[in-house]
């Protein structure tokens, strides 16, 4: 066997890889958040459909995307075998009684069902298929320069069938804010957005220190520090994330 | 003195590896709170073996924390409800009188039953060697302290030295991980000079036999060193990671 191939095999190997696709993942998400702050510019969505042309279009963006849907089947793949390992090395019998709760957060002894609550998320989330189940056409939206020099909606209109084409004109977009908004009205998908964002939450709240552990990186100096930034995260970006479904409800 | 306390006890009774065990309930009565829980097991057994019955067979050797031979998993803890403690230092004073105590044996695949709660353990011998040794020279006797080791390197190697090898590390944890062990193995002769001609080697090497005994990967969730008796900490196995992969990235081998 290959040296790469024995060390990626082993249990400290397949843990190694865990770890770098989740910190992985966890940029991602950093840069995701970013974007879909554009929500909430009060600019006809002109922001989030400009940030949504980019991230479509670009080639080397389109190229990161592939990265990370290969990232993201890695981690799932990767981390599911473990986690089906790790329960036959208890052998056939277990414990009668075990206080598991008095050794271990809940936490870290359930990523595997955190994990599958985000998985289902994205499956929906990557689908769309809430929108195109709704409408079955894509809206497209012309902005243009008003004379005080602010951006203005000046005309909506729908396609039966979107292609890329469409968004060579200029100030043409694909209207992905009033899918957005549009979609937001329904209660189940933000009830579910809200769901798997707590998901996330507890996910980040045991994964995001352990990524480093994993990588052996425990030392007295940092890791306290590590501790903090990895619980502020799991905290404050899935929050963030869980307030566009929730804001726009309101907003009708 | 204290009137003797009574207890129900479920014990899990396997007769041998590839029979199928099952509990069974006892009432012992008029335990002293001063005696140990090897003792009351003891008294258990005389009165098993004055009705003919097979005895309880359970592990234990130096009954005074140091062998690492005792191993029962007791009201859902290794070596019960107190802190690093071995089951051989518990006393039957951490029980209240008429509570229901359950022993189980450590469960682990590379852990099998032999017999009650013993189970056999040589699965850590093997890993011991297959590179939990240093070479050193014959000859005659060095001299003390020729070896300069930073104060801090000898403190960190002398904690992990502590392991006594018991394995709830093992029972304690949900993927049934040998990780705690094998990183206090590892760090110990890590950690040292005399350590060092062996250092990568010895880090794939335990580790390759860890994961041929079926033990399972590490979870990070710290059961293991909350449970173990002499207080091994995670830090240990953040530094066999370490070792493991600059060995396996950087290594010739
Ligand atoms: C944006 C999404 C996700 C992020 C940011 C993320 C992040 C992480 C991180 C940082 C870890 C810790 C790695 C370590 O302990 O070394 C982890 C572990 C884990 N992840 Fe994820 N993850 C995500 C999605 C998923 C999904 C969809 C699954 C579905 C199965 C999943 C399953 C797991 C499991 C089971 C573990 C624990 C593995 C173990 O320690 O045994 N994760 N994740
Ligand atoms: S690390 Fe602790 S629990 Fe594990 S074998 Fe050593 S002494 Fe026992
Ligand atoms: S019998 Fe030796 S440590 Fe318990």
């Amino acid at each position: 066997m290959s040296w790469v191939k024995k060390t990626l095999s082993s249990t400290i190997g397949r843990k190694l890889l865990v770890s770098l696709t989740g910190i992985f993942l966890i940029i991602f998400l950093v840069v995701h958040l970013i974007g879909n702050l554009q929500l909430f510019k009060d600019d006809g969505g002109y922001a989030f459909n400009a940030y949504a042309k980019f991230m479509t279009t670009n080639t080397l963006i389109v190229l990161a995307s592939y990265v990370l849907y290969l990232t993201i089947i890695a981690h799932v793949v990767i981390s599911a075998a473990l986690t089906l390992f790790n329960r036959k090395a208890r052998g056939g019998e277990n414990y009668m009684v075990t206080k598991s709760s008095s050794n271990s957060p809940w936490t870290s002894r359930n990523m595997g069902v955190l994990g599958t609550i985000v998985l289902i998320f994205i499956v929906i989330h990557l689908s769309n298929f809430w929108y195109h189940m709704k409408f079955g056409e894509t809206p497209m939206v012309k902005y243009e320069k008003t004379m005080s020099g602010d951006i203005a909606i000046a005309q909506n209109f729908a396609v039966e069938s979107f292609s890329k084409d469409l968004l060579k004109q200029d100030m043409v977009y694909k209207d992905l804010y009033k899918m957005v908004a549009e979609a937001f009205k329904q209660e189940w998908l933000v009830i579910l957005y809200i769901l798997a964002m707590a998901g996330l939450a507890f996910h980040l709240a045991h994964g995001f220190q352990s990524a480093f552990q994993t990588l052996g990186i425990n030392h007295k100096k940092y890791t306290p520090f590590i501790e903090k930034l990895g619980l502020a995260f799991s905290v404050i970006v899935p929050a963030l994330f869980a307030s566009m479904p929730i804001i726009f409800y309101f907003k009708g | 003195m204290e009137k003797g306390r009574t207890y129900t006890l479920k014990i899990w009774r396997q007769n041998n590896s590839s029979s199928k065990g099952a509990f069974k309930t006892y009432t012992i009565e008029n335990i002293s709170p001063g005696s140990s829980f090897l003792e009351m097991l003891d008294i258990l057994n005389n009165e098993l073996e004055a009705k003919g019955e097979d005895p309880v067979h359970f592990d234990h050797d130096c009954r005074e924390g140091i062998c690492g031979m005792c191993s029962l998993f007791v009201n859902g803890r290794p070596h019960g409800p107190e802190e690093e403690i071995t089951a051989c230092q518990l006393h039957m004073r951490s029980f209240k009188d008429g509570e229901t105590i359950v022993i189980e044996p450590w469960r682990a695949k590379a852990f099998p039953v032999i017999k009650d709660l013993v189970v056999d353990r040589s699965a850590f011998d093997r890993i011991i060697q297959a590179g939990g040794f240093i070479s050193v020279n014959t000859g005659p006797l060095p001299d003390a302290n020729e070896i300069p080791i930073p104060k801090q390197n000898a403190d960190l190697a002398m904690d992990a030295a502590a392991c006594i090898g018991c394995g709830a590390c093992v029972a304690a944890c949900k993927n049934a991980s040998a990780m705690l062990f094998v990183s206090a193995k590892v760090s110990q002769l890590a950690l040292l000079p005399q350590g060092n001609a062996e250092r990568k080697r010895r880090a794939l090497a335990m580790v390759d036999q860890m994961d041929q005994e079926g033990f399972g990967a590490c979870s990070n969730t710290g059961a293991c060193a909350a449970e173990c008796p002499k207080g091994i900490d995670l830090t240990n196995i953040a530094r066999l990671n370490r070792e493991y992969l600059t060995a396996s990235f950087a290594g010739a081998e």
